[in-house]
Protein backbone atom coordinates (compact mmCIF):
# COMPACT_ATOMS: atom_id res chain seq x y z
CA UNK A 1 0.00 0.00 0.00
CA UNK A 2 1.25 3.37 -0.68
CA UNK A 3 2.03 6.08 1.96
CA UNK A 4 0.50 9.36 3.04
CA UNK A 5 4.08 11.04 2.02
CA UNK A 6 4.04 9.01 -1.71
CA UNK A 7 0.48 10.68 -1.76
CA UNK A 8 1.79 14.08 -1.27
CA UNK A 9 4.81 13.83 -3.28
CA UNK A 10 2.81 12.67 -6.61
CA UNK A 11 -0.19 15.40 -5.74
CA UNK A 12 2.89 17.92 -5.81
CA UNK A 13 3.43 17.08 -9.38
CA UNK A 14 -0.19 18.09 -10.30
CA UNK A 15 -0.13 21.28 -11.84
CA UNK A 16 -2.53 23.74 -11.48
CA UNK A 17 -5.02 23.57 -14.99
CA UNK A 18 -5.37 27.31 -15.28
CA UNK A 19 -1.81 28.60 -13.93
CA UNK A 20 0.31 25.41 -14.61
CA UNK A 21 3.66 27.04 -12.91
CA UNK A 22 1.99 26.25 -9.70
CA UNK A 23 1.36 23.08 -7.85
CA UNK A 24 -2.14 21.76 -6.43
CA UNK A 25 -0.31 21.53 -3.35
CA UNK A 26 1.33 24.86 -3.58
CA UNK A 27 -1.91 26.27 -4.05
CA UNK A 28 -3.01 24.61 -0.72
CA UNK A 29 -6.08 23.33 -1.70
CA UNK A 30 -5.70 19.76 -0.50
CA UNK A 31 -6.35 19.58 3.17
CA UNK A 32 -5.80 16.17 3.95
CA UNK A 33 -4.45 12.80 3.16
CA UNK A 34 -5.34 9.90 4.72
CA UNK A 35 -5.11 6.46 4.25
CA UNK A 36 -7.27 3.55 5.59
CA UNK A 37 -8.92 0.05 4.58
CA UNK A 38 -6.66 -0.01 1.42
CA UNK A 39 -8.45 3.60 0.07
CA UNK A 40 -6.57 7.20 -0.15
CA UNK A 41 -8.98 9.85 1.32
CA UNK A 42 -8.06 13.56 0.14
CA UNK A 43 -9.75 16.27 1.62
CA UNK A 44 -9.95 19.27 -1.17
CA UNK A 45 -10.60 22.61 -0.87
CA UNK A 46 -11.75 24.44 -4.00
CA UNK A 47 -10.35 28.12 -4.80
CA UNK A 48 -13.06 29.55 -6.06
CA UNK A 49 -16.40 28.10 -6.02
CA UNK A 50 -17.31 28.90 -9.77
CA UNK A 51 -13.67 27.95 -10.81
CA UNK A 52 -13.81 25.84 -14.46
CA UNK A 53 -10.91 24.26 -13.35
CA UNK A 54 -12.43 22.29 -10.25
CA UNK A 55 -13.58 19.00 -11.97
CA UNK A 56 -10.04 19.01 -13.81
CA UNK A 57 -8.37 19.01 -10.83
CA UNK A 58 -10.72 16.23 -8.85
CA UNK A 59 -9.95 13.82 -11.84
CA UNK A 60 -5.77 14.84 -11.83
CA UNK A 61 -5.78 13.95 -8.39
CA UNK A 62 -7.50 10.40 -8.69
CA UNK A 63 -5.21 9.60 -11.91
CA UNK A 64 -1.91 10.21 -9.80
CA UNK A 65 -3.67 8.16 -7.10
CA UNK A 66 -4.33 5.50 -9.90
CA UNK A 67 -0.90 5.94 -11.35
CA UNK A 68 0.58 4.91 -7.58
CA UNK A 69 -1.70 1.42 -7.46
CA UNK A 70 -4.48 2.70 -5.08
CA UNK A 71 -7.84 4.17 -5.35
CA UNK A 72 -8.65 7.50 -4.08
CA UNK A 73 -11.91 9.17 -2.80
CA UNK A 74 -11.77 12.33 -3.05
CA UNK A 75 -13.89 14.93 -0.59
CA UNK A 76 -14.92 18.47 -1.62
CA UNK A 77 -14.94 20.52 1.72
CA UNK A 78 -17.19 23.73 0.86
CA UNK A 79 -16.46 25.52 4.07
CA UNK A 80 -13.77 28.33 4.18
CA UNK A 81 -10.72 26.33 5.16
CA UNK A 82 -9.15 27.90 1.98
CA UNK A 83 -8.18 31.44 1.52
CA UNK A 84 -4.93 32.75 -0.34
CA UNK A 85 -3.21 32.54 2.81
CA UNK A 86 -2.76 28.64 1.94
CA UNK A 87 -0.77 29.20 -1.20
CA UNK A 88 2.83 28.34 0.08
CA UNK A 89 6.17 30.73 -0.20
CA UNK A 90 7.20 28.37 -2.74
CA UNK A 91 3.71 29.01 -4.78
CA UNK A 92 3.95 32.61 -4.08
CA UNK A 93 7.53 32.72 -5.39
CA UNK A 94 6.57 30.84 -8.29
CA UNK A 95 3.53 33.44 -9.29
CA UNK A 96 5.63 35.98 -9.12
CA UNK A 97 8.07 34.62 -11.28
CA UNK A 98 5.40 34.03 -14.06
CA UNK A 99 4.56 37.94 -13.83
CA UNK A 100 1.38 36.69 -11.60
CA UNK A 101 1.60 39.53 -8.50
CA UNK A 102 1.04 37.22 -5.11
CA UNK A 103 -2.14 37.84 -2.95
CA UNK A 104 -1.49 40.37 -0.25
CA UNK A 105 -1.99 38.65 3.15
CA UNK A 106 -5.63 38.76 5.18
CA UNK A 107 -6.10 41.87 6.83
CA UNK A 108 -6.99 41.25 10.26
CA UNK A 109 -10.62 43.48 9.65
CA UNK A 110 -12.61 44.15 7.15
CA UNK A 111 -11.11 43.78 3.12
CA UNK A 112 -11.94 46.61 1.59
CA UNK A 113 -11.64 49.08 -1.91
CA UNK A 114 -9.55 51.17 -0.21
CA UNK A 115 -7.33 48.65 0.40
CA UNK A 116 -7.06 47.64 -2.91
CA UNK A 117 -6.60 51.34 -4.24
CA UNK A 118 -3.61 51.81 -2.23
CA UNK A 119 0.03 50.91 -2.85
CA UNK A 120 0.88 47.81 -0.75
CA UNK A 121 0.74 45.79 -4.07
CA UNK A 122 4.35 45.25 -5.61
CA UNK A 123 4.64 45.01 -9.56
CA UNK A 124 5.49 41.39 -10.69
CA UNK A 125 8.11 42.61 -12.97
CA UNK A 126 9.87 45.71 -11.87
CA UNK A 127 9.49 45.51 -8.02
CA UNK A 128 8.00 48.57 -7.78
CA UNK A 129 4.98 48.91 -5.48
CA UNK A 130 4.17 52.45 -7.43
CA UNK A 131 1.16 50.75 -8.96
CA UNK A 132 -2.81 51.41 -9.29
CA UNK A 133 -6.30 49.03 -9.09
CA UNK A 134 -7.12 49.14 -13.02
CA UNK A 135 -10.22 46.68 -12.26
CA UNK A 136 -11.04 44.68 -9.64
CA UNK A 137 -11.75 42.07 -11.82
CA UNK A 138 -9.72 39.81 -14.29
CA UNK A 139 -9.20 37.49 -17.05
CA UNK A 140 -10.63 34.47 -14.14
CA UNK A 141 -12.72 34.87 -10.89
CA UNK A 142 -9.21 34.71 -8.77
CA UNK A 143 -6.91 37.84 -10.68
CA UNK A 144 -7.65 41.68 -10.95
CA UNK A 145 -5.70 44.13 -12.97
CA UNK A 146 -3.17 46.54 -11.82
CA UNK A 147 -1.18 48.58 -13.67
CA UNK A 148 2.42 49.59 -12.49
CA UNK A 149 3.34 53.30 -13.26
CA UNK A 150 7.04 52.48 -12.85
CA UNK A 151 7.97 50.10 -15.84
CA UNK A 152 4.28 50.99 -17.32
CA UNK A 153 3.35 47.44 -17.32
CA UNK A 154 -0.03 46.16 -16.51
CA UNK A 155 -0.42 43.27 -14.90
CA UNK A 156 -2.49 40.55 -13.49
CA UNK A 157 -3.20 40.86 -9.00
CA UNK A 158 -3.97 37.32 -7.28
CA UNK A 159 -7.38 38.48 -5.33
CA UNK A 160 -7.22 38.24 -1.58
CA UNK A 161 -10.06 36.23 -0.28
CA UNK B 1 -39.71 19.32 0.61
CA UNK B 2 -37.91 20.56 3.61
CA UNK B 3 -37.47 23.96 4.93
CA UNK B 4 -34.05 23.98 4.45
CA UNK B 5 -33.98 22.28 0.64
CA UNK B 6 -36.31 25.27 0.49
CA UNK B 7 -33.80 27.72 1.37
CA UNK B 8 -30.70 26.17 -0.55
CA UNK B 9 -33.18 26.53 -3.82
CA UNK B 10 -34.54 30.02 -3.13
CA UNK B 11 -30.85 31.19 -2.77
CA UNK B 12 -29.24 29.19 -5.50
CA UNK B 13 -32.04 30.61 -7.92
CA UNK B 14 -31.11 33.83 -7.30
CA UNK B 15 -27.65 33.55 -7.84
CA UNK B 16 -28.01 31.41 -10.64
CA UNK B 17 -31.10 33.68 -12.68
CA UNK B 18 -29.14 36.90 -11.54
CA UNK B 19 -25.91 35.49 -12.98
CA UNK B 20 -27.38 34.91 -16.00
CA UNK B 21 -28.71 38.44 -16.03
CA UNK B 22 -25.06 39.83 -15.32
CA UNK B 23 -23.69 37.31 -18.18
CA UNK B 24 -25.96 39.29 -20.52
CA UNK B 25 -23.49 42.12 -20.18
CA UNK B 26 -20.68 39.79 -21.82
CA UNK B 27 -19.48 41.91 -24.78
CA UNK B 28 -21.82 44.56 -24.50
CA UNK B 29 -21.39 46.56 -21.29
CA UNK B 30 -19.96 50.07 -21.96
CA UNK B 31 -16.88 49.79 -21.10
CA UNK B 32 -14.26 47.07 -21.15
CA UNK B 33 -13.40 46.92 -17.33
CA UNK B 34 -17.39 46.43 -16.85
CA UNK B 35 -17.32 43.66 -19.79
CA UNK B 36 -15.09 41.92 -18.04
CA UNK B 37 -16.47 42.83 -13.79
CA UNK B 38 -19.88 41.78 -15.06
CA UNK B 39 -18.73 38.26 -16.64
CA UNK B 40 -16.43 37.47 -13.88
CA UNK B 41 -19.24 38.19 -11.26
CA UNK B 42 -21.83 35.99 -13.34
CA UNK B 43 -19.39 33.41 -13.24
CA UNK B 44 -18.95 33.68 -9.16
CA UNK B 45 -22.97 33.73 -8.84
CA UNK B 46 -22.99 30.48 -10.88
CA UNK B 47 -20.51 29.22 -9.29
CA UNK B 48 -22.78 29.91 -5.78
CA UNK B 49 -25.82 28.30 -7.67
CA UNK B 50 -24.03 25.19 -8.28
CA UNK B 51 -22.80 24.36 -4.77
CA UNK B 52 -26.03 25.16 -3.33
CA UNK B 53 -28.06 23.11 -5.99
CA UNK B 54 -25.30 20.44 -5.21
CA UNK B 55 -26.31 20.12 -1.30
CA UNK B 56 -30.25 20.43 -2.69
CA UNK B 57 -29.76 17.54 -4.55
CA UNK B 58 -28.29 15.47 -2.03
CA UNK B 59 -31.38 15.81 0.14
CA UNK B 60 -33.82 15.43 -3.29
CA UNK B 61 -31.74 12.82 -4.91
CA UNK B 62 -31.35 14.59 -7.95
CA UNK B 63 -28.44 16.48 -9.67
CA UNK B 64 -27.25 19.84 -9.75
CA UNK B 65 -27.44 20.45 -13.30
CA UNK B 66 -31.14 19.17 -13.31
CA UNK B 67 -32.23 20.86 -10.79
CA UNK B 68 -30.98 24.21 -12.49
CA UNK B 69 -32.29 23.30 -15.50
CA UNK B 70 -34.78 20.76 -15.96
CA UNK B 71 -37.78 22.22 -13.50
CA UNK B 72 -40.40 24.48 -15.20
CA UNK B 73 -40.30 28.56 -14.97
CA UNK B 74 -43.10 28.48 -12.49
CA UNK B 75 -41.16 26.11 -10.05
CA UNK B 76 -38.17 28.71 -9.67
CA UNK B 77 -37.75 30.13 -6.00
CA UNK B 78 -36.01 33.25 -7.23
CA UNK B 79 -36.79 36.61 -6.56
CA UNK B 80 -38.52 38.45 -9.33
CA UNK B 81 -35.78 41.20 -8.33
CA UNK B 82 -32.93 38.89 -9.94
CA UNK B 83 -35.55 37.94 -13.43
CA UNK B 84 -35.99 41.80 -13.88
CA UNK B 85 -34.27 42.83 -17.73
CA UNK B 86 -32.04 45.85 -16.92
CA UNK B 87 -30.65 47.30 -20.22
CA UNK B 88 -29.85 50.51 -18.97
CA UNK B 89 -27.00 50.99 -16.48
CA UNK B 90 -28.41 53.51 -13.62
CA UNK B 91 -30.73 50.38 -13.28
CA UNK B 92 -28.39 47.94 -13.85
CA UNK B 93 -26.27 49.43 -11.18
CA UNK B 94 -28.79 49.86 -8.47
CA UNK B 95 -30.25 46.13 -9.07
CA UNK B 96 -26.67 44.98 -8.34
CA UNK B 97 -26.14 46.75 -5.35
CA UNK B 98 -29.64 46.51 -4.25
CA UNK B 99 -29.01 42.73 -4.29
CA UNK B 100 -25.10 42.64 -3.17
CA UNK B 101 -26.40 44.83 0.02
CA UNK B 102 -29.17 42.15 0.67
CA UNK B 103 -26.89 38.96 0.11
CA UNK B 104 -24.52 40.97 2.40
CA UNK B 105 -27.56 40.43 5.41
CA UNK B 106 -28.55 37.34 4.59
CA UNK B 107 -25.25 35.74 4.15
CA UNK B 108 -24.17 36.63 7.62
CA UNK B 109 -27.31 35.61 9.17
CA UNK B 110 -26.67 31.84 7.27
CA UNK B 111 -23.12 32.02 8.59
CA UNK B 112 -24.33 32.02 11.95
CA UNK B 113 -26.41 29.16 11.13
CA UNK B 114 -26.57 25.79 13.35
CA UNK B 115 -26.36 24.23 10.19
CA UNK B 116 -22.43 23.67 9.54
CA UNK B 117 -23.34 22.70 5.99
CA UNK B 118 -24.95 25.64 5.29
CA UNK B 119 -22.72 28.31 7.39
CA UNK B 120 -19.17 26.91 5.61
CA UNK B 121 -20.87 27.13 2.01
CA UNK B 122 -22.11 30.62 3.36
CA UNK B 123 -18.58 31.99 4.36
CA UNK B 124 -16.57 30.58 1.27
CA UNK B 125 -19.19 32.45 -0.69
CA UNK B 126 -19.01 35.69 1.39
CA UNK B 127 -15.33 35.87 0.80
CA UNK B 128 -15.88 36.42 -3.25
CA UNK B 129 -19.40 38.38 -2.73
CA UNK B 130 -16.68 41.04 -0.88
CA UNK B 131 -15.57 41.94 -4.04
CA UNK B 132 -19.01 42.10 -5.65
CA UNK B 133 -20.00 44.50 -3.20
CA UNK B 134 -17.07 46.62 -3.47
CA UNK B 135 -17.61 46.96 -7.02
CA UNK B 136 -21.12 48.12 -6.52
CA UNK B 137 -20.24 50.28 -3.65
CA UNK B 138 -17.78 52.10 -6.19
CA UNK B 139 -20.32 52.33 -8.92
CA UNK B 140 -22.85 54.00 -6.24
CA UNK B 141 -19.97 56.21 -5.31
CA UNK B 142 -19.14 57.67 -8.98
CA UNK B 143 -23.21 57.63 -9.80
CA UNK B 144 -23.84 59.89 -6.43
CA UNK B 145 -20.77 62.24 -7.27
CA UNK B 146 -22.70 64.25 -9.97
CA UNK B 147 -26.50 65.65 -9.86
CA UNK B 148 -27.51 63.12 -13.22
CA UNK B 149 -26.29 60.40 -11.34
CA UNK B 150 -27.69 60.98 -8.05
CA UNK B 151 -30.81 61.63 -10.01
CA UNK B 152 -31.04 58.15 -12.36
CA UNK B 153 -29.75 56.13 -8.96
CA UNK B 154 -32.17 57.19 -6.63
CA UNK B 155 -35.02 56.77 -9.43
CA UNK B 156 -34.03 53.27 -9.85
CA UNK B 157 -33.72 52.82 -6.60
CA UNK B 158 -37.22 53.56 -6.25
CA UNK B 159 -38.80 51.86 -9.22
CA UNK B 160 -36.47 48.53 -7.64
CA UNK B 161 -37.38 49.19 -3.87
CA UNK B 162 -40.42 46.56 -3.72
CA UNK B 163 -38.40 44.22 -5.66
CA UNK B 164 -35.36 44.37 -3.60
CA UNK B 165 -37.39 43.62 -0.51
CA UNK B 166 -38.33 40.67 -1.58
CA UNK B 167 -34.66 38.70 -1.66
CA UNK B 168 -35.11 39.02 2.13
CA UNK B 169 -37.07 37.07 4.62
CA UNK B 170 -39.54 39.80 6.78
CA UNK B 171 -37.31 39.70 10.04
CA UNK B 172 -34.09 41.59 7.73
CA UNK B 173 -35.65 43.96 5.94
CA UNK B 174 -35.24 46.64 8.17
CA UNK B 175 -31.16 46.50 8.13
CA UNK B 176 -31.64 47.01 3.99
CA UNK B 177 -34.19 49.38 4.76
CA UNK B 178 -31.49 51.49 7.12
CA UNK B 179 -28.75 50.80 5.25
CA UNK B 180 -30.03 51.70 1.59
CA UNK B 181 -31.70 54.86 3.32
CA UNK B 182 -28.24 55.79 4.92
CA UNK B 183 -26.37 55.37 1.99
CA UNK B 184 -28.91 57.65 -0.05
CA UNK B 185 -29.27 59.76 3.10
CA UNK B 186 -32.82 59.50 2.71
CA UNK B 187 -35.80 58.24 3.58
CA UNK B 188 -37.32 55.27 1.11
CA UNK B 189 -41.32 54.71 0.56
CA UNK B 190 -43.22 52.62 2.01
CA UNK B 191 -44.26 49.81 0.14
CA UNK B 192 -44.84 46.42 0.04
CA UNK B 193 -42.47 43.64 -0.76
CA UNK B 194 -42.66 42.02 -4.44
CA UNK B 195 -42.19 38.38 -2.98
CA UNK B 196 -40.73 35.55 -4.13
CA UNK B 197 -42.79 32.69 -6.10
CA UNK B 198 -44.62 35.56 -8.07
CA UNK B 199 -42.86 35.43 -11.02
CA UNK B 200 -41.92 38.29 -13.81
CA UNK B 201 -43.09 37.35 -17.36
CA UNK B 202 -39.08 38.05 -18.18
CA UNK B 203 -37.78 34.72 -16.41
CA UNK B 204 -40.07 32.86 -19.12
CA UNK B 205 -38.02 34.11 -21.94
CA UNK B 206 -34.75 33.98 -19.72
CA UNK B 207 -35.54 30.29 -19.24
CA UNK B 208 -36.04 29.25 -22.64
CA UNK B 209 -32.39 30.49 -23.67
CA UNK B 210 -31.15 29.59 -20.70
CA UNK B 211 -32.41 26.12 -21.27
CA UNK B 212 -32.33 25.74 -24.96
CA UNK B 213 -29.30 23.72 -25.83
CA UNK B 214 -30.25 21.15 -22.57
CA UNK B 215 -33.41 20.80 -23.67
CA UNK B 216 -32.35 20.28 -27.56
CA UNK B 217 -30.27 17.16 -26.75
CA UNK B 218 -31.94 13.78 -26.42
CA UNK B 219 -32.22 12.48 -22.77
CA UNK B 220 -29.22 11.06 -20.72
CA UNK B 221 -26.89 13.43 -23.01
CA UNK B 222 -23.53 13.33 -21.68
CA UNK B 223 -21.85 16.92 -21.04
Amino acid sequence: MVTVEEVWTALAEIADPEIPVISLVDLGVIKSVEIGDGRVRIEFTPTFMGCPALETMQREMRAKVHGLGAEADVQVVLDDSWSTDRITPEGREKLRLAGFAPPAPRPTGKLDLVQLQGGAFRCPYCGSTDTRLDNIFGPTPCRSIRYCKACRQPFEQFKTI
Amino acid sequence: MSKRTDLLLSIADDELILGWRNSEWTGIAPFLEEDVAFSSIAQNEIGHARALYDLAAAELGTTADELAFDRRPEEYRCAPLVELRRLEWARTIARHWLYETADEIRLAALKASNDSEIAGVAAKMDREEVYHRMHAEMWVDRLLSTDDGRSRLNEAVDELWPYALGVLDDELRPELRSRVEERLDRPLPEVDAVPRGVHQAELAELWEEMTMVRRSAPPGSQW
